[in-house]
């Protein structure tokens, strides 16, 4: 299928290529400094003292015997973040979550918190607060949440985005509805309808570093944090906001951070660490251990979701619906709005309805993991897919191309397409050497597509040149997998220079103006964004060094090949000058040169990715195999190629895990109990095969270079890729993530009788 | 809390009994470590028994096999000799966790933490392996099954510890095996795992040991799971007899790691794929 | 609770230093000796981010009391390369992309290290083996495999013609 596109291809000399990232050999030597790396003279070790409960008063806390320990320096409880949100309930939301206030309201909920002046004394001092609790019923499954029995979470919440609107509390904070058409004369004409339900259990990001900061902040109100952040800038605003500081009087720096993906964009315990450090006036070093990272940051909703389909004997669906349920922990959130956003995004649907449905438990607070709440949309709805398809012996991925939204299609959740990459992707699927490898005994083959939005954001850039022609490249988008080797590409390519002239610093939250959180996959569209417009803003001002030097008017100034030429019959005695020769001069012909941008970098191109896989299934243990994986996804424009492929593989592995064996246990009483890597399996290498990647470049026309975000849309189809495949292998339908090895043994005997 | 590394096993054993408070032995520390950093145990003594000669020494002969306490699991996947002889038990005492936690962790450690899951145990007590005791009142040997009365718990005075494993000599035609099953191919706890040992005489089992872990508190010998295999060449029927008795032996339960259902089922396909791979090495043929 | 003084060697420097009897090895390394390239990333020998050489055995630096060191030789990821050269697996890593966030990366060399010492020609699969003992959540192991296999291929053509 050909796809249009209003985009013209460009002729690149750097971006494309596959250099060597600047901060390599940081980062294989040890150099580079995370989250728990920093230390600073005098620094009390920070520690927080969690719920065991799942749901809980806090009846009293007495917090006076740790304070008499020696060597504590400060001791903090609920009351002691008095309420400056001025009645915004996201932001006392927050607050609550970072500290409980009377109530906690999930296993790993923070009481209370020390500083002290090593880490035994803030051990011993923890035990030493007593916490009366009195226990509250509690409720952590989605389902049994929004019966009308449950136990309510919030006695404030009323749902919103119904009529009447409600009068009485709920645990269902958020009802959206997203879609067009008339789904019942839709079904009405289908030959063929397919409904099932699906549930999804609970994940975590799983970013090997543990959140950790270092907090300074003084009784002057002046601050320092240094933390392993997604979004320096946002955990500025919002730490600021919570403790009443000017915005500009907080300084937060971002360390190198050791994987966030969604996880590291809210705050958890960085406020509690500068208050710490405000009581104690002293630095306070506050790094989570492995088990409070899964206990209490932000995990993905566990899911139940009821897909629909119908379709017509010729293969065209005449309507889908669909319900998602999604929780989000013990405050409310927009994830099932996300959900139900996204379930549909890949097809042209005449008729379509999806309502999403956001619910609270006595879980942690969710966040966003990587196209957050895509893939539990996509397991239901791909796998409904596969078995409309298959009533009507239709080949899955023809049934698939057959449907695919395309350039004019009005999208589920509103907008019109420009142009996508959903339809090529399905092409490269249909013809990719992966699909005609021949399957044994007990294997299974699934194909899955996957959509997301991405997000562009406020970004800020610098581009300052040396005198020696080098040049730095300040950004405030965090380097979470390579995009400083993708952005100093980008600058190489505007100026005309060598990519190793260039180097990139990600800027504090003093030295630019404000940059959104690293998220949506925005990092090298937006910043890449900034960084071109900030790279044409310096040339222009080598353009008029140059004129100057020459004495000539700037408009007979042109920038080639990483020089200034000087254009016209009457400047044919004029030597080029390279960037390296005006910047040489600069400290005579006007001072340092720059170049800036301040953007709101809208026009994120949508993403879209199919996946392949291949899977053997032992029938006796219910054991999985992945035997081979295959990504195919739109990319816009590959900047730096290892790093896009890097991104398509990241996102698959984690889907992988997250289908097979990733899952929060949480047991009758509430509590979660397998809070560890040894228990809470992400795949390791030897549970992996090699993952093959295609990438293909359909221009995002609303960016210079053409490009699309790459971060998240790989994790998307995994869940159905796989889900497919298992269901193939043994011939029963799996509905359940992860699809563990007792799972898939349960279904095949139940499906033998 | 105190770290004492004595050099003797009668310095040893004296630290251990004129601890007052909590005291623990430290050999690999994969398992205590763990445990002192979720706050299980707060020691007032830890002995660090590494620096006793006599325990890391790993002898391989024809009299039998001597395992030091000190010695770590990744020594015995080294020794060919070894591996030749009771392939069962090198298997089991590698499957413990990654090659970092190899490097540390021992088959005494492993027996001593008394975990249901624990994976040379299964092994151990079908090589018909024993437990040298050392304390302050002398030496004892005893089967590798009588030390683990349940999880957690072992039948050690707190005066005493481990001071080697040994397995028997090995006779002819004899092999062993061992299999569990994880949801991930490492860094994983045994959902459920089975040990085999078999003497063959003339291509036919002459006799046998079915050991199971992580199906009841402590690792579960199965009698008639073995007497299922005796005097057979591992046909179907005898196969099926065994998976039948191994089943009936399973008193698991429902955690984060396994339903009784599954531990109960895959219990049976365990021993009965680690009966042919040990069948095979013996010698056997169908 | 009475400090431990232990004289141990690092990359083979000479140390001493004192600690809490119950505190790791990791905590040592980061925290009194200053080699933050050492991570923690689950203090429960789950993650191998704390990899190390232990009397050139491979460890995990969370699972050691730094009072056991005693007399020790402790190699770390700031060991690898030799003056200015950096190891030939440090090369390949940047080579091959394989690290995106890189928390994991010191752990990872160290373990390929100890791998490519006692095997210089693994298999894909023994590869795989070898590094199970250290997470990685970004890369998917891809790049990372790619990375030991062509350091292999490398470390071996050095091997030979050095003979």
């Amino acid at each position: 299928m050909p796809y249009e596109t209003d985009y013209t291809n460009q002729g690149f000399s750097k971006v494309g290529t596959r250099v060597n990232r600047p901060d390599g050999v940081d980062k294989v030597t040890g150099r580079a400094k995370y989250g728990a790396d920093a230390n600073a003279a005098g620094q009390l070790v920070g520690r927080i003292l969690r719920s065991p409960h799942a749901h809980a008063l806090i009846t009293k806390i007495d917090t006076s015997k740790a304070e008499k320990l020696p060597g504590v320096k400060a001791v903090l409880t609920g009351k002691d973040f008095p309420d400056l949100t001025g009645g915004d309930r996201g932001m006392m939301n927050i607050l609550e979550n970072c500290m409980a206030r009377g109530r906690a309201l999930y296993d790993g909920h923070a009481v209370a918190a020390v500083a002290a002046i090593d880490a035994d004394t803030a051990n011993e001092a923890l035990k030493l607060i007593k916490v009366t609790y009195k226990q509250l019923p509690h409720v952590t499954d989605v389902d049994e949440a929004m019966k009308p029995s449950a136990p309510i979470i919030h006695d404030w919440v009323r749902t919103t985005g119904v009529t009447p609107a409600p009068t009485t509390a709920s645990n269902v904070a958020q009802r959206t509805e997203f879609g067009h058409g008339d789904i019942d004369a839709g079904f009405a004409q289908a030959d063929v309808i397919i409904e099932k339900s699906f549930k999804t259990e609970q994940t975590h990001q799983g970013y090997i570093e543990p959140h950790a900061c270092l907090a300074t902040l003084g009784p002057d109100g002046s601050g320092e944090l240094w933390v392993t952040t997604q979004g320096h800038f946002t955990f500025r605003n919002v730490c600021a906001s919570l403790l009443g500081l000017d915005v500009a009087k907080l300084r937060v720096t971002a360390s190198e951070i050791g994987g966030g993906f969604g996880g590291k964009t809210h705050v958890w315990t960085e406020p509690v660490a500068l208050q710490l450090s405000r009581r104690a006036n002293r630095p306070v070093k506050l790094v989570m251990s492995r088990d409070e990272v899964f206990k209490a940051t932000g995990p993905t909703s566990s899911t139940s979701v009821d897909v629909k389909i119908g379709a017509k004997r010729n293969g065209k669906i005449t309507a889908a619906s669909a319900e998602l349920r999604y929780q989000s922990g013990a405050f409310p959130g927009m994830w099932a709005m996300l959900g139900a956003m996204t379930s549909f995004a890949c097809y042209d649907l005449k008729n379509v309805k999806s309502v999403g449905f956001d619910v609270l438990v006595n879980r942690p607070k969710v966040a966003a993991y990587r196209a957050p709440s895509a893939p539990m949309a996509a397991f239901a709805v791909e796998s409904v897919v596969d078995m409309v398809a298959a009533e009507l012996g239709m080949d899955a991925v023809e049934f698939r191309i057959k449907n695919a939204a395309k350039k004019g299609t009005k999208a589920s959740y509103g907008p019109v397409y420009g142009p996508i990459g959903i339809g090529p992707t399905l092409e490269a699927v249909k013809n990719h050497p992966h699909m005609k490898r021949k399957l044994g005994k007990n294997q299974g083959r699934g194909v899955a597509c996957g959509f997301w939005f991405n997000f562009g954001g406020q970004t800020c850039t610098d581009l300052n040149i040396g005198v020696d022609g080098s040049v730095n490249l300040t950004v405030g988008t965090v380097d979470v997998g390579g995009s400083r080797a993708s952005l100093a590409l980008i600058a190489a390519e505007e100026l005309g220079i060598d990519y190793e002239q260039v180097r990139v610093t990600i800027g504090d939250t003093n030295s630019l103006g404000h940059n959104d959180t690293t998220e949506g996959s925005r990092g090298t569209f937006s910043s890449g964004m900034a960084a071109i417009f900030a790279a044409r803003d310096a040339v222009e001002v080598l353009k008029q060094r140059a004129a100057a030097t020459w004495g000539i008017p700037v408009e007979q100034v042109v920038w080639e090949a990483g020089e200034a030429r000087a254009k016209g019959k009457q400047n044919n005695n004029l030597p080029p000058l390279s960037l390296k020769e005006i910047a040489a001069k600069s400290p005579r012909t006007g001072g340092p040169i720059a170049g800036h941008n301040e953007v709101v970098a809208d026009g994120a191109g949508v993403s879209f990715a199919s996946h392949m896989c291949d899977v053997e299934v032992d029938p006796e243990t219910g054991a999985t195999k992945i035997l081979r994986y295959t990504v195919v996804q739109d990319a816009g424009k590959a900047i730096h190629p290892d790093y896009v492929e890097g991104q398509f593989q990241g996102g698959a592995a984690q889907g992988i895990g997250w289908a097979l064996n990733e899952e929060y246990v949480y047991g009758d009483d509430g509590r979660l109990q397998n809070a560890g890597f040894l228990d809470y399996r992400i795949p390791v290498c030897s549970d992996l095969p090699f993952i093959d990647t295609q990438i293909l470049e359909i221009p995002n026309p609303n960016h210079p270079y053409g490009v699309r975000g790459v971060g998240e849309t790989s994790i998307v189809p995994p869940l159905a890729a796989i889900g497919n495949a298992v269901s193939n292998a043994v011939g029963v339908r799996m509905d359940h993530v992860p699809m563990s090895p007792p799972r898939i043994l349960k279904a095949i005997e139940a499906a033998q009788g | 809390m105190r770290f004492e590394s004595p050099t003797t096993t009668k310095a040893a054993a004296a630290l251990l009994a004129s601890e007052s408070g909590v005291a623990h032995v430290l050999a690999g520390g994969t398992d205590l470590l763990v445990r002192m950093k979720m706050g299980a145990t707060e020691p007032d003594l830890v002995v660090d028994i590494k620096r006793i000669d006599s325990l890391r020494e790993l002898k391989v002969t024809a009299a039998g096999v001597h395992i030091g306490a000190a010695v770590p699991a990744i020594m015995l996947g080294e020794s060919d000799k070894l591996r030749g002889l009771w392939p069962g038990v090198v298997e089991a005492a590698n499957l413990i966790g990654s090659d970092q936690i190899q490097g540390r962790c021992t088959v005494a450690g492993n027996l001593c933490n008394a975990s249901p899951a624990a994976d040379s145990v299964p092994a151990l007590i079908a090589a018909g392996a024993k437990a040298v005791v050392v304390g302050t009142k002398g030496k004892r040997r005893v089967a590798v099954e009588k030390v683990v009365l349940g999880p957690g718990r072992t039948s050690l005075a707190r005066d005493e510890f481990i001071e080697a494993i040994v397995l028997p000599a090995r006779a002819g035609k004899s092999a062993d095996a061992y299999l569990r099953f994880t949801p991930r191919t490492e860094m994983d706890i045994a959902v459920v795992s089975a040990a085999i040992n078999l003497t063959l005489s003339r291509g036919i089992v002459q006799s046998a040991k079915v050991v199971l872990g992580a199906v009841a508190p402590t690792a579960v010998i199965v009698p008639a799971a073995a007497k299922a295999l005796i005097g057979t060449k591992l046909d179907d029927a005898a196969l099926a007899k065994m998976v039948t008795a191994c089943e009936a032996a399973c008193n698991p339960i429902d955690d984060k790691r396994g339903t009784i259902e599954y531990r109960t089922k895959v219990a049976g396909v365990m021993a009965r794929r680690a009966a042919l791979i040990a069948f095979e090495r013996a010698g056997g043929a169908k | 609770m009475n400090g431990v003084t232990v004289s141990a060697k690092v990359n083979g420097d000479a140390v001493q230093y004192v600690c809490p009897p119950d505190e790791s090895l990791l905590d040592v390394l980061r925290n009194r000796l200053n080699l933050t390239g050492v991570k923690e990333g689950c203090g429960t020998g789950d993650c191998g981010a704390c990899s190390i050489t232990l009397d050139g055995r491979l460890v995990c630096s969370c699972l050691v009391l730094g009072a056991e060191a005693e007399g020790r030789e402790i190699g770390t990821v700031e060991g690898l390369s030799e003056g200015g050269k950096l190891h030939t697996l440090q090369e390949q890593f940047i080579e091959k992309a394989a690290l995106q966030c890189g928390i994991c990366t010191p752990g990872f060399l160290v373990a390929a290290k100890v791998l490519l010492e006692r095997n210089s020609n693994p298999s894909e699969e023994e590869i795989r083996y070898a590094l199970a003992g250290n997470l990685c959540r970004c890369t998917g192991y891809d790049k990372i495999v790619r990375a030991v296999q062509s350091s292999a291929k490398i470390m071996r053509r050095g091997k030979k013609a050095s003979r």
